[in-house]
């Protein structure tokens, strides 16, 4: 046993001296005897890292004439929470035992607080639940182990939903695009043009790059493969076609998706968040005419345009390449590219670019709409938009690709 | 029971239910506020107090029933009514929620906008003046985010006054706010019933100020999932038959419980 200085009960959190005698709990009982003793003792502080309940709660459990319990904590020199807690783990396992507790042995101020979490839990349990968070809510199948097919089957139903969602959003937005004509939506001109230019002419830069990269990469792949046969001058062709009929719309839906998608989905969560959205619907307006069609519409209108400038980046990408290590002649290069394309390669890529923006913008806007009220859903709207966007973009790719060879575009 | 009285009513509750999904939030709920009353819903918290406002503001359909405002069922009226309505109503929400990309004049001019064909100047005119009402003037050309929250709520009240509005809702109009300028806010409101005839209804839990303005309240209950009783909240204080409501306005006093969820 520990030398005790006094019985410093109530100046808990006192001068922080770790160095102290050890917490130490001990069950002092006689066989076959109906009370026993608690002997408490020690600088029982988070810092000293007193023992934990479970061989105590065991030996009590175990005692099966044990009735009453008492409490000595004359060699206790000081204490915090953790004492607290492990005398409450004590009293809950008493109680289920009925095994009576005489606590009026503990410091005065720790009785005060074991009382305070007693009728605290006592009011708790007579308070109702609040309304469950549907967001809140654990699938079940989730935490328990659970067969691959699981998480399979799920991912499955979330595209399937996500496809219907991203339609049905169309569709309203289509119906915006009616009153939109009959002069009965309003949004703000000013939005328009403020989205058009974050939209199209700041992403001008990025586009650019990323464009005239990937034009080289091709161009690289292609010599590589056309050089054994003499066929360098096909560089042209293939960076030229690659970049008008499909990758310049591709990695430009790819660009505003993770741009511009993402931030929309950020702005309208966060409007949805701070309820300002609910403002503009008991305003009578709404949302999806006020929000979501000023920012389709916009990159309906901009995705076209910077495809044009992309494919342009590409193909001067390519022309870098062809010229510097293909060893093509500039004019060489521009002629080839021109006579491999026609007016409907650009048309199946500005179609596509269409799509694609059109998809960017919904994904975009749909997951912002869908924004629960925290700080934290914004955060999964705007991951969320730019996943759908992608996933889409692709699955339009696609399907967009088998639909020009079916009406003989390609 | 306080008296009975012959003016209109500016919205009945009758039989409704008000459910998210498959979540019950409040049942059976029955009752009409008088125009020009301020009447106050109050209830612990997360007893459906902000969905019962959600569902008088038409922003969430009842499962069942019907809620009468000047006597039309908004989800049962064609568009144009239900805008006219729309037009006839202010909303006040909890946090402000004001358009963050406008400038302050411009979030009390949009309903304006919307709703009149009055001419720029006017528009212009009528904000700033509704911003001088709730103590904001000169600050029109500010972002809701260079303001504190204080005044981003008082700018929500100026926003909800925009059209002149038959009926005002506030959600919590004093939460977060020091109690001067909760006082403040009581005055404007006690002021508008006054100056405009306006039928206020209010979601508070602040004592304080449901006793300095409530006409009329209505009490609701989360175990139950349905309102407890309707009256004047002074003499609910003191004569209700029920002793959670009375528990509840007298602040759980004179037997005192730690417990007590006032939040």
């Amino acid at each position: 046993m520990p030398l005790i200085a006094s019985t410093t009960a109530d100046h808990h959190h006192a001068a922080p001296t770790p160095a102290g005698p050890a917490p130490r709990a001990q069950l002092d009982r006689r066989e076959h005897h109906s009370s026993a003793r608690l002997l408490i003792s020690g600088r029982w502080c988070m810092d000293t890292s007193p023992p934990e309940p479970e061989n105590l709660l065991d030996q009590i459990g175990q005692a099966q004439e044990l009735r009453e319990l008492s409490f000595d904590t004359s060699a206790l020199t000081d204490w915090d929470s953790t004492l607290v807690v492990f005398i409450a783990a004590i009293l809950r396992v008493c109680a289920t035992r009925a095994i009576a507790c005489e606590i009026e042995a503990l410091p005065a101020s720790l009785q005060a607080l074991l009382e305070l979490i007693q009728s605290a839990s006592g009011a708790h349990a007579t308070e109702p639940a609040a309304a469950p968070d549907t967001e809140q809510v654990r699938d079940p199948a989730q935490s328990a182990q659970a067969s691959f097919l699981v998480p399979l089957g799920q991912d499955f139903m979330a595209l399937a939903s996500a496809t219907g969602e991203i339609m049905r959003f169309f569709g309203e937005g289509a119906l915006a695009v009616q009153r939109l004509m009959r002069g009965q939506s309003r949004f703000r001109s000013t939005d328009f043009w403020l989205i058009v230019q974050s939209a199209g002419a700041d992403a001008l830069p990025i586009v650019s790059l990323v464009c005239f990269l990937v034009g080289m990469i091709l161009a690289y792949i292609g010599n590589q493969q056309l050089e054994p046969f003499g066929a360098r001058i096909y560089i042209a062709d293939l960076v030229g076609l690659a970049m008008v009929i499909q990758i310049g719309a591709l990695i430009t839906a790819i660009v505003l998706a993770g741009r511009t998608g993402a931030a929309f989905a950020a702005q309208i969560g966060a409007m949805q968040a701070n309820e300002e959205i609910d403002a503009l619907r008991t305003l009578g307006l709404e949302p999806i005419d006020f929000l979501v069609l000023p920012r389709m519409l916009a990159l309906i209108l901009m995705t076209p345009l910077l495809t044009i400038y992309a494919n342009l980046f590409g193909i001067l990408g390519g022309a870098f390449v062809g010229t510097t290590v293909a060893g093509l002649t500039v004019s060489e290069y521009f002629v080839a590219t021109g006579t491999a394309l026609a007016l409907n390669h650009l048309v199946q890529g500005l179609i596509s670019a269409t799509v694609y923006g059109a998809i960017v913008a919904a994904s975009g806007c749909l997951r912002g709409m869908q924004c629960g009220r925290s700080a934290a859903e914004v955060g999964r709207a705007t991951t969320s938009a730019v996943v759908t966007a992608i996933l889409f973009i692709v699955i339009a790719a696609a399907v967009l690709t088998v639909l020009f060879q079916a009406i003989g575009l390609s | 029971m306080s008296k009975p009285d012959e003016r209109a009513a500016a919205i009945e509750v009758r039989d409704t239910s008000l459910a998210y999904g498959e979540t019950l939030i409040q049942q059976q709920l029955n009752f009409s506020i008088r125009c020009g009353d301020i009447f106050v819903i109050m209830g612990g918290s997360g007893c459906g107090k902000s969905t019962l406002m959600r569902a008088l503001t038409g922003l969430l359909e009842p499962s069942h029933g019907q809620i009468l405002i000047q006597g039309v069922d908004r989800w049962r009226t064609p568009s144009a009514g239900r805008l006219a309505l729309m037009r006839r109503q202010g909303v006040m929400y909890q946090s402000g929620a004001l358009w963050s990309a406008m400038t302050l004049r411009e979030n009390v001019s949009l309903p304006l906008e919307v709703h009149t064909q009055l001419s720029k100047q006017q528009i212009r005119e009528l904000a700033d003046y509704k911003l001088a009402l709730v103590g904001l003037a000169g600050f029109g050309d500010h972002y809701p985010s260079a303001i504190s929250g204080g005044m981003r709520k008082r700018v929500g009240v100026a926003r909800a006054m925009a059209l002149d509005p038959e009926i005002l809702f506030f959600d919590e109009p004093s939460a977060g706010l020091d109690p001067l300028s909760s006082r403040r806010l009581d005055e404007l409101l006690l002021q508008l019933r006054a100056s405009l005839e306006t039928t206020l209804v209010v979601v508070t839990h602040e004592l304080a100020s449901i006793f300095t303005i409530a006409d009329d309240a209505v009490f609701l209950d989360a175990e139950q999932h349905s309102m407890l009783t309707t009256g004047n909240p002074r003499w609910l204080r003191d004569h209700s038959p029920l002793p959670e409501v009375r528990h509840f306005l007298n602040r759980g006093e004179p037997e005192s419980e730690p417990g007590m969820s006032k939040s």
